[in-house]
């Protein structure tokens, strides 16, 4: 019998179990796939390796910052800054057709580039940023608000407030069209009045560091060990039973599988879950080039693209959204080492329709891969340099690649749009951490994982 | 463990959770809070790790003991103190 049974092996999931195992809880986590990482994982393909999920790591701050979600994240781990080396951005871009607006990790370029392209907006820009760096997160005020309300009261160009919502939805809006104003504050943070960053290695360093410390506390691992049930008694999770048919037994059980599914496999079917999951899932062209993209003008770390003066963020009816993604290349950081010079990687991620991905034969996705791969990649080079010519390796993933690999419903990679930030369930052993707790990437998912850990399963008060 | 101990023990649990703060003019008899930069998060380490070095195990009750270096110590005196050495 454990302490603690986690669900799923991805960043929320090992933070939780570090902090458990940390405090001498014996945990078991469990994990479907054959490897870790969940929404945020890796890959090795004909010599090479790649990210799934990390664009770049947000919250990024400075060695010696003491506050900050990064910092505390480091600290509840007992890492060092240095452990996760994180290298800051070049510098990224918002482009919409007319007008750009570059950023980096100091708020003063995106300052003077708001003040350049939109003048007359200028005051009230600033005016915004205090309101964000006002935000208290732990207060909730105002945290319900419609962020295009708030935009259109303090803004009065719309093509500025389209270009701010942009980046923003993209990295972490579940829900179409519009997000609470309370998150927008969070997330606008991360990337603008923090920063983005990414060791060299890519995620797998932040992966591994996770699970050997995990391991060396005592935490056991479990892969290829996908949970079928969660048994109950009672108002009381008791265990679970693993696709094979074993029983595993745990005093508490954390679910980094998301809500819908979690309720699923305690025999509750989604119909009787209140609120549905997410909807908003990705597809993602990997294009390997012969050269670093900055040789080719390829300069900037993350291009966040609208073509046109509206930015509308919503499952499409299409089976990619040609018309806004996100163009990044991992190379454009800040890396401490000399990279060998040689080769460059450039990605283009977009929206996609899930359930038209999932309807088809294998040969009709083995086609239309390759012919959106080829579209959204021409839709891309409107807004960088054509890297086409330059291409020596191609992958591409789908929401149905995302669904196979983390069973999140829908191959929903933002969780779901009503959040559920207590984490609790209808069982009074059984809780939720991840995406669907509230907030998403890598920073967020560790935070979340940390959070629900100490308050559900420390129980430091109790004798 | 005696009260000069304790601190030292305490001091090491503060260096084991907040390891950028500078710790060397901690003062005794000012709140923890406002010397560093801890939040809450931080003081159920405090405490988790009391747990885990001494198998003490302070109610939630008794938390607002831990707001100062000074309460810290006196608090712990009577159920470190009986520890052996």
């Amino acid at each position: 019998m454990y302490d603690t049974l986690i669900i799923g092996a991805g960043m929320s999931g090992l933070a939780a179990g570090i902090r458990l195992a940390y405090y001498d809880k014996s945990v078991c986590i469990l994990e479907k796939h054959y490897s870790i990482g969940g929404l945020n994982s890796f890959y090795h393909l004909r010599g090479r390796d790649y990210d799934v999920g990390l664009h770049a790591v947000t919250n990024y701050v400075p060695p010696g910052t003491r506050r900050g979600p990064l910092a505390r994240l480091l600290k509840q781990l007992r890492f060092r800054w240095d452990d996760f080396a994180l290298a800051p951005q070049v510098g990224s871009r918002i482009a919409f057709p007319d007008v750009q607006l570059d950023f980096n990790n100091d708020i003063d370029l995106l300052r003077s580039e708001v003040a350049v392209n939109f003048p007359e907006e200028r005051d009230n820009f600033e005016r915004f940023l205090a309101r964000l760096i006002g935000y208290d997160e732990l207060d909730h005020q105002d945290f319900d608000v419609s962020t295009r309300q708030v935009l259109a009261d303090v803004f009065t160009d719309p093509l500025l407030m389209e270009m701010l919502l942009c980046p923003v939805m993209m990295y972490g809006s579940a829900r179409e069209n519009d997000l609470e104003f309370g998150l927008f504050c969070i997330l606008f943070r991360s990337i603008f009045l923090e920063g983005l960053g990414r060791p060299l290695a890519g995620v797998r360093l932040i992966l591994r560091h996770l699970v050997r410390r995990f391991r060396s506390l005592g935490g056991e691992l479990r892969l290829r060990s996908g949970v079928k049930q969660i048994c109950a008694d009672d108002g009381h999770a008791v265990g679970v039973v693993l696709d094979n048919g074993e029983e595993v037994s745990g005093r508490q059980i954390l679910s980094s599988a998301g809500r819908v599914e979690t309720m699923r496999l305690c025999g509750k079917p989604p119909t009787s879950v209140s609120a549905p999951a997410g909807k908003l899932s990705l597809v993602e062209t990997v294009s390997t080039l012969n050269t670093p993209p900055d040789q080719i003008g390829c300069d900037r770390t993350m291009v966040f693209y609208n073509d046109s003066k509206q930015f509308s963020w919503a499952c499409p009816s299409t089976l990619c959204d040609e018309h806004r993604g996100v163009i990044c290349s991992p190379n454009n950081f800040r890396y401490d080492r000399a990279v060998p010079e040689g080769e460059g990687v450039i990605r283009v991620s977009t929206l996609a329709n899930y359930d038209r991905w999932q309807g088809m034969s294998d040969e009709e996705y083995g086609l239309e891969k390759i012919r959106w791969y080829d579209r959204l990649v021409e839709s891309a080079v409107r807004f960088v340099p054509d890297f086409r010519s330059q291409v020596i390796d191609t992958d591409m993933f789908t929401p149905k690649t995302i669904r196979r690999f983390t069973c999140h419903e829908n191959g929903a990679v933002y969780g779901a749009p009503d959040k559920q930030p207590d984490g609790c369930t209808h069982l009074s052993n059984l809780f939720l951490c991840g995406a669907d707790t509230g907030l998403v990437g890598i920073v967020g998912a560790i935070n979340s994982g940390i959070t629900m850990a100490n308050r559900y399963c420390l129980n430091p008060g109790q004798k | 463990m005696n009260a000069a101990e304790i601190r030292t023990e305490i001091l090491d649990i503060l260096e084991n959770i907040a390891p950028d703060e500078d710790l060397t003019d901690l003062k005794d008899e000012v709140a923890f809070r406002e010397q560093l930069e801890l939040d809450s998060m931080d003081f159920l380490d405090i405490v988790m790790e009391l747990r885990k070095r001494h198998r003490v195990q302070i109610p939630e009750e008794d938390y607002e003991q831990l707001a100062s270096m000074g309460s810290t110590v006196k608090y712990l005196e009577p159920i470190l103190g009986a520890e052996s050495a």
